[in-house]
Protein backbone atom coordinates (compact mmCIF):
# COMPACT_ATOMS: atom_id res chain seq x y z
CA UNK A 1 0.00 0.00 0.00
CA UNK A 2 2.72 2.29 1.03
CA UNK A 3 5.11 0.88 -1.39
CA UNK A 4 6.61 4.07 -3.05
CA UNK A 5 6.16 6.38 0.54
CA UNK A 6 8.83 3.60 1.57
CA UNK A 7 10.95 3.73 -1.00
CA UNK A 8 11.07 7.36 -0.90
CA UNK A 9 11.96 7.56 2.64
CA UNK A 10 14.71 4.97 2.55
CA UNK A 11 16.23 6.92 -0.37
CA UNK A 12 16.24 9.61 2.06
CA UNK A 13 17.92 7.31 5.11
CA UNK A 14 20.83 6.67 2.44
CA UNK A 15 21.36 10.23 2.04
CA UNK A 16 21.24 10.94 5.92
CA UNK A 17 17.81 12.51 6.11
CA UNK A 18 14.53 12.50 6.43
CA UNK A 19 10.95 13.68 5.20
CA UNK A 20 11.32 16.56 7.40
CA UNK A 21 14.35 17.57 7.14
CA UNK A 22 15.69 15.20 10.70
CA UNK A 23 18.70 13.56 11.15
CA UNK A 24 17.25 9.99 11.65
CA UNK A 25 17.90 10.38 15.24
CA UNK A 26 16.81 13.21 16.20
CA UNK A 27 13.45 14.05 17.90
CA UNK A 28 11.05 16.76 16.29
CA UNK A 29 11.16 19.95 18.06
CA UNK A 30 9.50 21.48 20.51
CA UNK A 31 9.69 19.10 22.67
CA UNK A 32 7.45 20.50 25.77
CA UNK A 33 6.07 19.26 29.52
CA UNK A 34 3.52 21.09 30.88
CA UNK A 35 2.07 20.06 34.14
CA UNK A 36 -0.96 20.56 36.38
CA UNK A 37 -3.12 21.25 33.09
CA UNK A 38 -5.95 19.79 34.37
CA UNK A 39 -7.82 21.38 37.64
CA UNK A 40 -9.95 17.94 38.58
CA UNK A 41 -6.97 15.36 38.30
CA UNK A 42 -4.91 14.96 41.16
CA UNK A 43 -1.95 14.81 38.85
CA UNK A 44 -1.60 15.51 34.96
CA UNK A 45 0.10 16.86 32.54
CA UNK A 46 0.16 17.75 28.90
CA UNK A 47 3.36 17.35 26.30
CA UNK A 48 3.74 17.88 23.05
CA UNK A 49 6.46 16.48 20.57
CA UNK A 50 6.46 18.41 17.48
CA UNK A 51 2.63 18.24 16.44
CA UNK A 52 2.26 15.55 18.51
CA UNK A 53 0.14 16.06 21.55
CA UNK A 54 -0.73 14.42 24.83
CA UNK A 55 -2.33 14.88 27.82
CA UNK A 56 -2.71 12.22 30.67
CA UNK A 57 -4.35 12.48 33.87
CA UNK A 58 -3.48 10.42 37.17
CA UNK A 59 -6.95 10.03 39.46
CA UNK A 60 -6.42 8.23 42.81
CA UNK A 61 -9.19 5.83 44.64
CA UNK A 62 -8.83 4.00 47.67
CA UNK A 63 -9.84 -0.27 46.89
CA UNK A 64 -9.25 -3.62 47.94
CA UNK A 65 -5.74 -4.83 47.02
CA UNK A 66 -5.45 -7.73 45.37
CA UNK A 67 -5.61 -10.86 47.53
CA UNK A 68 -2.09 -12.05 46.30
CA UNK A 69 -0.71 -8.79 47.23
CA UNK A 70 -2.54 -7.96 50.29
CA UNK A 71 0.37 -4.54 51.53
CA UNK A 72 0.71 -3.15 47.81
CA UNK A 73 -1.42 -0.78 46.21
CA UNK A 74 -1.47 -0.78 42.02
CA UNK A 75 -1.49 1.42 39.35
CA UNK A 76 -4.23 0.85 36.30
CA UNK A 77 -3.12 2.73 32.69
CA UNK A 78 -6.42 3.32 30.10
CA UNK A 79 -5.91 5.11 26.85
CA UNK A 80 -8.42 6.35 24.94
CA UNK A 81 -7.33 7.11 21.06
CA UNK A 82 -9.74 10.10 20.46
CA UNK A 83 -10.96 10.13 16.58
CA UNK A 84 -10.29 14.11 16.93
CA UNK A 85 -6.76 13.32 17.04
CA UNK A 86 -6.72 11.15 13.52
CA UNK A 87 -9.25 10.76 11.12
CA UNK A 88 -8.35 7.36 11.43
CA UNK A 89 -9.16 6.38 14.98
CA UNK A 90 -13.36 5.50 15.71
CA UNK A 91 -15.25 5.41 18.73
CA UNK A 92 -16.33 2.37 20.86
CA UNK A 93 -14.46 0.37 22.89
CA UNK A 94 -10.48 0.43 22.92
CA UNK A 95 -8.50 -1.69 19.92
CA UNK A 96 -5.55 -3.15 19.49
CA UNK A 97 -4.03 0.37 19.22
CA UNK A 98 -5.16 1.63 22.33
CA UNK A 99 -4.47 -1.41 24.11
CA UNK A 100 -0.91 -1.54 23.64
CA UNK A 101 -0.42 1.43 23.86
CA UNK A 102 -1.85 1.53 27.62
CA UNK A 103 0.13 -1.55 28.43
CA UNK A 104 3.33 -0.33 27.05
CA UNK A 105 2.97 3.24 29.46
CA UNK A 106 1.78 0.55 31.92
CA UNK A 107 4.92 -1.95 31.63
CA UNK A 108 7.61 1.07 31.81
CA UNK A 109 6.02 2.10 35.01
CA UNK A 110 5.50 -1.28 36.69
CA UNK A 111 8.70 -2.70 36.15
CA UNK A 112 11.14 -0.36 36.40
CA UNK A 113 9.46 0.10 39.86
CA UNK A 114 9.28 3.41 39.62
CA UNK A 115 6.17 3.88 42.29
CA UNK A 116 6.91 1.43 45.58
CA UNK A 117 3.51 -0.25 45.46
CA UNK A 118 4.14 -0.74 49.18
CA UNK A 119 3.68 2.70 49.76
CA UNK A 120 0.29 2.87 48.54
CA UNK A 121 -0.73 0.63 51.59
CA UNK A 122 -3.53 2.02 53.83
CA UNK A 123 -4.41 -0.90 55.84
CA UNK A 124 -2.60 -3.96 54.57
CA UNK A 125 -5.47 -6.36 53.27
CA UNK A 126 -8.14 -3.90 53.32
CA UNK A 127 -7.56 -0.46 52.13
CA UNK A 128 -4.76 0.53 49.02
CA UNK A 129 -4.31 3.73 46.93
CA UNK A 130 -5.45 2.96 43.67
CA UNK A 131 -3.38 4.78 40.80
CA UNK A 132 -5.42 5.27 37.70
CA UNK A 133 -3.52 6.78 34.53
CA UNK A 134 -5.81 8.02 31.46
CA UNK A 135 -4.06 9.25 28.51
CA UNK A 136 -5.64 11.27 26.00
CA UNK A 137 -4.34 12.11 22.88
CA UNK A 138 -5.28 15.63 21.37
CA UNK A 139 -3.22 15.45 18.18
CA UNK A 140 -1.56 12.12 16.89
CA UNK A 141 1.29 13.24 14.51
CA UNK A 142 3.19 10.06 15.21
CA UNK A 143 5.13 8.36 18.12
CA UNK A 144 2.52 8.16 20.38
CA UNK A 145 4.11 6.07 22.35
CA UNK A 146 6.97 8.31 23.72
CA UNK A 147 4.55 11.44 24.44
CA UNK A 148 2.22 9.11 26.46
CA UNK A 149 5.12 7.50 28.57
CA UNK A 150 6.32 10.96 29.00
CA UNK A 151 3.36 12.59 30.10
CA UNK A 152 2.45 9.57 32.48
CA UNK A 153 5.56 9.96 34.11
CA UNK A 154 5.02 13.94 34.07
CA UNK A 155 1.85 13.60 35.32
CA UNK A 156 2.75 11.08 38.38
CA UNK A 157 5.69 13.70 39.42
CA UNK A 158 2.72 16.36 39.56
CA UNK A 159 0.52 14.20 41.01
CA UNK A 160 -0.61 15.26 44.98
CA UNK A 161 -3.04 12.91 47.52
CA UNK A 162 -6.38 13.79 47.64
CA UNK A 163 -7.38 14.04 51.53
CA UNK A 164 -8.57 10.92 53.07
CA UNK A 165 -10.08 10.74 56.53
CA UNK A 166 -10.47 6.93 56.30
CA UNK A 167 -14.20 6.63 55.05
CA UNK A 168 -14.38 9.06 52.21
CA UNK A 169 -11.89 10.61 50.24
CA UNK A 170 -12.33 14.47 49.49
CA UNK A 171 -11.21 15.13 45.95
CA UNK A 172 -12.00 18.88 46.62
CA UNK A 173 -8.97 19.04 49.07
CA UNK A 174 -5.14 18.17 47.80
CA UNK A 175 -2.88 17.59 50.14
CA UNK A 176 0.37 18.54 50.34
CA UNK A 177 1.73 14.97 50.43
CA UNK A 178 3.17 14.19 46.73
CA UNK A 179 3.28 10.56 45.00
CA UNK A 180 6.64 9.78 45.56
CA UNK A 181 8.76 8.72 42.28
CA UNK A 182 11.38 5.93 43.13
CA UNK A 183 12.72 6.00 39.00
CA UNK A 184 11.94 7.91 35.85
CA UNK A 185 11.58 5.28 33.30
CA UNK A 186 11.67 7.23 29.47
CA UNK A 187 10.24 5.23 26.52
CA UNK A 188 12.16 5.69 23.00
CA UNK A 189 10.74 3.99 20.35
CA UNK A 190 13.59 2.72 17.32
CA UNK A 191 11.63 2.02 14.57
CA UNK A 192 13.80 0.15 11.82
CA UNK A 193 12.86 1.12 8.02
CA UNK A 194 14.87 -1.08 5.77
CA UNK A 195 18.11 -1.26 7.44
CA UNK A 196 18.08 1.99 9.25
CA UNK A 197 17.06 2.98 12.57
CA UNK A 198 15.58 6.29 13.26
CA UNK A 199 13.39 7.56 16.48
CA UNK A 200 10.38 9.85 17.09
CA UNK A 201 8.78 8.35 13.40
CA UNK A 202 5.96 11.18 11.89
CA UNK A 203 2.72 10.10 10.42
CA UNK A 204 4.14 8.89 7.04
CA UNK A 205 7.20 7.27 8.07
CA UNK A 206 4.81 4.78 10.75
CA UNK A 207 3.27 3.72 7.70
CA UNK A 208 6.29 2.66 6.24
CA UNK A 209 7.99 1.15 9.36
CA UNK A 210 9.68 -2.81 9.19
CA UNK A 211 9.27 -3.11 12.57
CA UNK A 212 9.97 -1.10 15.88
CA UNK A 213 11.07 -1.50 19.68
CA UNK A 214 10.20 0.43 22.64
CA UNK A 215 13.01 0.90 24.70
CA UNK A 216 12.33 2.02 28.77
CA UNK A 217 15.13 2.77 30.58
CA UNK A 218 15.66 4.58 33.69
CA UNK A 219 18.45 6.97 34.57
CA UNK A 220 21.70 5.21 35.08
CA UNK A 221 20.47 3.45 31.74
CA UNK A 222 18.99 0.31 33.32
CA UNK A 223 16.44 -1.51 31.33
CA UNK A 224 13.16 -1.94 32.22
CA UNK A 225 10.59 -2.80 29.52
CA UNK A 226 10.49 -3.63 25.41
CA UNK A 227 7.50 -3.67 23.41
CA UNK A 228 8.70 -4.80 19.79
CA UNK A 229 6.11 -3.99 16.81
CA UNK A 230 5.84 -4.17 13.34
CA UNK A 231 6.04 -7.12 10.94
CA UNK A 232 9.22 -7.81 10.36
CA UNK A 233 11.58 -9.68 12.49
CA UNK A 234 14.54 -8.24 14.12
CA UNK A 235 18.52 -9.72 14.68
CA UNK A 236 20.06 -10.08 18.10
CA UNK A 237 22.87 -7.20 17.00
CA UNK A 238 19.96 -5.05 15.40
CA UNK A 239 18.12 -5.20 18.59
CA UNK A 240 21.75 -4.16 20.58
CA UNK A 241 21.63 -1.13 18.04
CA UNK A 242 18.42 -0.16 18.82
CA UNK A 243 18.66 -0.74 22.35
CA UNK A 244 22.00 1.61 22.40
CA UNK A 245 19.96 4.52 20.53
CA UNK A 246 16.77 3.98 22.85
CA UNK A 247 18.88 4.40 26.51
CA UNK A 248 20.86 7.63 24.96
CA UNK A 249 17.97 9.26 23.24
CA UNK A 250 15.93 8.64 26.65
CA UNK A 251 18.78 10.53 28.48
CA UNK A 252 17.94 13.41 26.15
CA UNK A 253 13.90 13.07 27.17
CA UNK A 254 14.69 12.83 30.62
CA UNK A 255 16.09 16.52 31.01
CA UNK A 256 12.78 18.17 29.44
CA UNK A 257 11.07 16.91 32.52
CA UNK B 1 -32.74 49.61 -8.55
CA UNK B 2 -30.92 47.28 -6.50
CA UNK B 3 -28.38 47.97 -4.13
CA UNK B 4 -24.78 46.16 -3.07
CA UNK B 5 -24.47 46.39 0.26
CA UNK B 6 -20.74 44.93 0.57
CA UNK B 7 -17.34 46.58 -0.69
CA UNK B 8 -15.10 44.65 -3.20
CA UNK B 9 -12.95 42.15 -1.37
CA UNK B 10 -15.15 42.59 2.32
CA UNK B 11 -14.87 39.53 4.23
CA UNK B 12 -17.98 38.17 4.65
CA UNK B 13 -19.99 35.66 6.73
CA UNK B 14 -22.00 33.03 5.92
CA UNK B 15 -26.54 34.83 6.15
CA UNK B 16 -25.00 37.98 5.53
CA UNK B 17 -26.82 40.36 3.02
CA UNK B 18 -24.09 40.80 0.14
CA UNK B 19 -27.02 43.02 -1.86
CA UNK B 20 -30.82 43.37 -2.32
CA UNK B 21 -32.83 43.80 -5.90
CA UNK B 22 -33.15 41.66 -8.73
CA UNK B 23 -30.51 43.19 -11.28
CA UNK B 24 -27.78 41.50 -9.56
CA UNK B 25 -26.95 38.09 -10.38
CA UNK B 26 -25.65 35.77 -7.50
CA UNK B 27 -22.27 33.64 -8.10
CA UNK B 28 -20.83 31.01 -6.51
CA UNK B 29 -20.73 30.69 -3.15
CA UNK B 30 -23.97 32.81 -3.25
CA UNK B 31 -27.86 32.33 -2.84
CA UNK B 32 -30.95 34.14 -3.54
CA UNK B 33 -33.36 34.41 -1.20
CA UNK B 34 -36.37 36.78 -2.19
CA UNK B 35 -34.80 39.94 -3.36
CA UNK B 36 -31.39 39.48 -1.30
CA UNK B 37 -28.30 38.19 -2.07
CA UNK B 38 -27.10 36.01 0.39
CA UNK B 39 -23.22 34.71 1.40
CA UNK B 40 -23.47 30.63 2.55
CA UNK B 41 -19.73 30.25 3.37
CA UNK B 42 -16.95 32.66 5.11
CA UNK B 43 -15.14 34.50 2.07
CA UNK B 44 -14.04 37.56 0.55
CA UNK B 45 -16.54 39.06 -1.66
CA UNK B 46 -15.96 40.15 -5.27
CA UNK B 47 -18.33 42.22 -7.34
CA UNK B 48 -17.91 41.29 -10.78
CA UNK B 49 -20.19 43.63 -12.96
CA UNK B 50 -23.44 42.54 -12.21
CA UNK B 51 -22.64 38.94 -10.20
CA UNK B 52 -21.63 38.70 -6.26
CA UNK B 53 -19.04 35.76 -5.99
CA UNK B 54 -17.38 34.59 -2.64
CA UNK B 55 -13.63 33.77 -3.05
CA UNK B 56 -13.98 31.23 0.22
CA UNK B 57 -11.12 31.18 2.66
CA UNK B 58 -10.62 27.73 3.90
CA UNK B 59 -12.86 24.57 3.14
CA UNK B 60 -12.58 21.40 1.54
CA UNK B 61 -12.41 20.74 -2.15
CA UNK B 62 -15.09 20.31 -4.25
CA UNK B 63 -15.05 18.70 -7.73
CA UNK B 64 -15.08 20.51 -10.91
CA UNK B 65 -15.16 19.51 -14.54
CA UNK B 66 -12.19 20.06 -15.98
CA UNK B 67 -10.03 20.09 -12.78
CA UNK B 68 -6.59 18.34 -13.01
CA UNK B 69 -6.50 16.41 -9.83
CA UNK B 70 -4.03 14.38 -8.10
CA UNK B 71 -6.16 11.22 -6.93
CA UNK B 72 -5.03 7.72 -4.67
CA UNK B 73 -5.83 4.48 -5.75
CA UNK B 74 -8.39 2.96 -3.10
CA UNK B 75 -10.38 0.21 -5.12
CA UNK B 76 -9.73 -1.82 -7.97
CA UNK B 77 -12.73 -3.32 -9.39
CA UNK B 78 -13.60 -5.42 -12.74
CA UNK B 79 -13.69 -2.32 -15.10
CA UNK B 80 -12.04 0.35 -13.63
CA UNK B 81 -10.69 2.37 -10.44
CA UNK B 82 -11.98 3.79 -7.82
CA UNK B 83 -9.85 6.93 -6.66
CA UNK B 84 -9.73 9.12 -3.87
CA UNK B 85 -10.02 12.79 -4.85
CA UNK B 86 -9.20 14.23 -1.53
CA UNK B 87 -13.12 15.80 -1.03
CA UNK B 88 -16.57 14.02 -0.03
CA UNK B 89 -16.84 12.16 -3.04
CA UNK B 90 -14.49 9.50 -4.74
CA UNK B 91 -14.19 9.68 -8.48
CA UNK B 92 -14.12 7.07 -10.91
CA UNK B 93 -11.62 5.94 -13.57
CA UNK B 94 -13.00 3.45 -16.18
CA UNK B 95 -11.22 1.48 -18.32
CA UNK B 96 -11.01 3.05 -21.31
CA UNK B 97 -10.44 5.90 -19.67
CA UNK B 98 -7.15 5.03 -18.38
CA UNK B 99 -4.56 3.68 -20.87
CA UNK B 100 -4.17 3.53 -24.92
CA UNK B 101 -2.48 0.26 -24.24
CA UNK B 102 -4.44 -2.60 -25.06
CA UNK B 103 -6.24 -4.57 -21.79
CA UNK B 104 -6.86 -8.16 -22.50
CA UNK B 105 -10.50 -9.87 -21.16
CA UNK B 106 -9.94 -10.30 -17.62
CA UNK B 107 -6.58 -8.80 -16.99
CA UNK B 108 -5.21 -8.00 -13.38
CA UNK B 109 -5.67 -4.29 -13.22
CA UNK B 110 -3.29 -3.83 -10.41
CA UNK B 111 -0.50 -3.73 -13.04
CA UNK B 112 -1.32 -0.66 -14.38
CA UNK B 113 -2.46 1.34 -10.82
CA UNK B 114 -2.31 -0.40 -7.57
CA UNK B 115 -3.97 0.65 -4.12
CA UNK B 116 -2.35 2.87 -2.84
CA UNK B 117 -0.87 4.66 -6.04
CA UNK B 118 -1.16 8.20 -7.14
CA UNK B 119 -1.97 9.53 -10.35
CA UNK B 120 -2.32 12.71 -12.32
CA UNK B 121 -6.19 12.67 -14.22
CA UNK B 122 -8.42 15.09 -15.19
CA UNK B 123 -12.07 15.47 -14.49
CA UNK B 124 -14.13 14.38 -17.57
CA UNK B 125 -17.68 15.01 -15.72
CA UNK B 126 -19.17 15.75 -12.35
CA UNK B 127 -23.03 14.47 -12.17
CA UNK B 128 -25.53 16.58 -10.14
CA UNK B 129 -25.03 13.84 -7.48
CA UNK B 130 -21.48 14.28 -7.51
CA UNK B 131 -20.41 11.27 -9.52
CA UNK B 132 -17.09 12.10 -11.28
CA UNK B 133 -15.39 10.84 -13.99
CA UNK B 134 -11.90 10.91 -14.80
CA UNK B 135 -9.72 10.37 -17.41
CA UNK B 136 -5.96 9.72 -17.74
CA UNK B 137 -5.57 10.60 -21.63
CA UNK B 138 -4.14 13.86 -21.70
CA UNK B 139 -1.02 15.97 -21.91
CA UNK B 140 0.83 15.32 -18.35
CA UNK B 141 -1.79 12.92 -17.08
CA UNK B 142 -0.29 9.88 -15.88
CA UNK B 143 0.84 7.90 -12.77
CA UNK B 144 2.92 9.49 -10.05
CA UNK B 145 6.48 6.87 -9.18
CA UNK B 146 8.63 8.05 -6.93
CA UNK B 147 8.02 11.84 -4.67
CA UNK B 148 6.14 12.53 -2.28
CA UNK B 149 3.37 14.22 -1.91
CA UNK B 150 1.98 16.70 0.91
CA UNK B 151 -1.44 18.11 1.11
CA UNK B 152 -2.20 22.24 1.23
CA UNK B 153 -5.42 24.12 1.31
CA UNK B 154 -7.08 23.74 -1.79
CA UNK B 155 -8.30 26.94 -2.01
CA UNK B 156 -4.66 28.28 -2.16
CA UNK B 157 -3.81 26.35 -4.68
CA UNK B 158 -4.24 29.29 -7.09
CA UNK B 159 -1.92 31.26 -5.14
CA UNK B 160 0.75 28.31 -5.14
CA UNK B 161 0.29 27.81 -8.76
CA UNK B 162 0.24 31.92 -9.71
CA UNK B 163 -0.23 33.70 -12.78
CA UNK B 164 -0.01 31.37 -15.76
CA UNK B 165 1.85 29.18 -13.57
CA UNK B 166 4.48 31.73 -12.42
CA UNK B 167 4.95 30.54 -9.00
CA UNK B 168 4.89 26.96 -9.69
CA UNK B 169 7.49 27.66 -12.28
CA UNK B 170 9.71 29.62 -9.97
CA UNK B 171 9.87 26.97 -7.09
CA UNK B 172 10.56 24.34 -9.60
CA UNK B 173 13.45 26.51 -10.81
CA UNK B 174 14.90 27.47 -7.46
CA UNK B 175 14.20 23.55 -5.94
CA UNK B 176 15.12 21.74 -9.31
CA UNK B 177 12.66 19.62 -8.23
CA UNK B 178 10.00 18.09 -10.47
CA UNK B 179 6.40 19.49 -9.09
CA UNK B 180 2.69 18.94 -10.31
CA UNK B 181 0.02 20.65 -8.28
CA UNK B 182 -3.51 18.84 -8.26
CA UNK B 183 -6.71 21.24 -8.20
CA UNK B 184 -7.83 18.85 -4.86
CA UNK B 185 -4.77 20.26 -2.92
CA UNK B 186 -2.53 17.57 -3.41
CA UNK B 187 0.82 18.55 -4.02
CA UNK B 188 3.53 15.80 -5.49
CA UNK B 189 7.34 16.64 -5.02
CA UNK B 190 10.66 14.80 -6.97
CA UNK B 191 14.10 16.09 -6.30
CA UNK B 192 17.28 16.33 -4.20
CA UNK B 193 16.07 15.62 -0.51
CA UNK B 194 17.55 19.24 0.69
CA UNK B 195 15.75 20.70 -2.37
CA UNK B 196 12.22 18.63 -1.98
CA UNK B 197 12.48 20.38 1.85
CA UNK B 198 12.99 23.92 0.49
CA UNK B 199 10.45 23.79 -2.11
CA UNK B 200 7.69 22.49 0.51
CA UNK B 201 9.02 25.16 2.73
CA UNK B 202 8.36 27.59 0.02
CA UNK B 203 4.72 26.11 -0.30
CA UNK B 204 3.90 26.32 3.22
CA UNK B 205 4.96 29.81 3.05
CA UNK B 206 2.63 30.78 0.01
CA UNK B 207 -0.22 28.85 1.93
CA UNK B 208 0.68 30.80 5.16
CA UNK B 209 0.73 34.49 3.63
CA UNK B 210 -1.26 34.03 0.30
CA UNK B 211 -3.75 36.90 1.45
CA UNK B 212 -0.91 39.37 1.33
CA UNK B 213 -0.17 41.40 -1.87
CA UNK B 214 3.29 40.99 -3.48
CA UNK B 215 3.97 37.60 -2.79
CA UNK B 216 5.46 36.76 -6.14
CA UNK B 217 8.23 38.90 -4.92
CA UNK B 218 8.28 38.11 -1.54
CA UNK B 219 8.68 34.08 -2.12
CA UNK B 220 11.08 35.09 -4.91
CA UNK B 221 13.57 36.58 -2.08
CA UNK B 222 12.96 33.81 -0.15
CA UNK B 223 13.88 31.41 -2.62
CA UNK B 224 17.15 33.51 -2.83
CA UNK B 225 17.88 33.79 0.80
CA UNK B 226 17.15 30.17 1.31
CA UNK B 227 18.06 28.66 -1.99
CA UNK B 228 21.68 29.66 -1.70
CA UNK B 229 22.19 27.55 0.95
CA UNK B 230 22.30 24.64 -0.45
Amino acid sequence: MYRELRSHIISLLNAGTRLDGRKPTEYRKPIEVEYGTLKTAEGSARVRIGETEVFVGVKMEVGEPYPDTPDEGTIIVGAELLPLSNPEFELGPPGIQAIELARVVDRGIRESKAIDFKKLCIEKGEKVWMVIIDICPINDAGNLFDASSLAALAALKDAKYPSFDGEKIDYKVKTDKKLLLEKMPIAVTVVKIGDKFIVDPDTEEEKAIDSRLTVSSIEDGTLCALQKGGDFPLTVEEIDKMLDIGIEKGKELRKRL
Amino acid sequence: MSKIMVNDKAISVPGETLAVGMDVLPGIGTYREGEKIVANRLGLAMIDGRTIKLIPLSGRYSPKTGDTIICKVIDVGFNGWRLDTNSAYSAMLSMKDATSDFIARGANLTQYYDLGDYIVCKIVNVTSQKLIDVTMKGPGLRKLKGGRIIEVDPNKVPRIIGKQGSMVVMIKDASKCNIVVGQNGLIWIDGEPINELLAIQTIRKIEKESHTSGLTDKIKEYLEKNGKKN
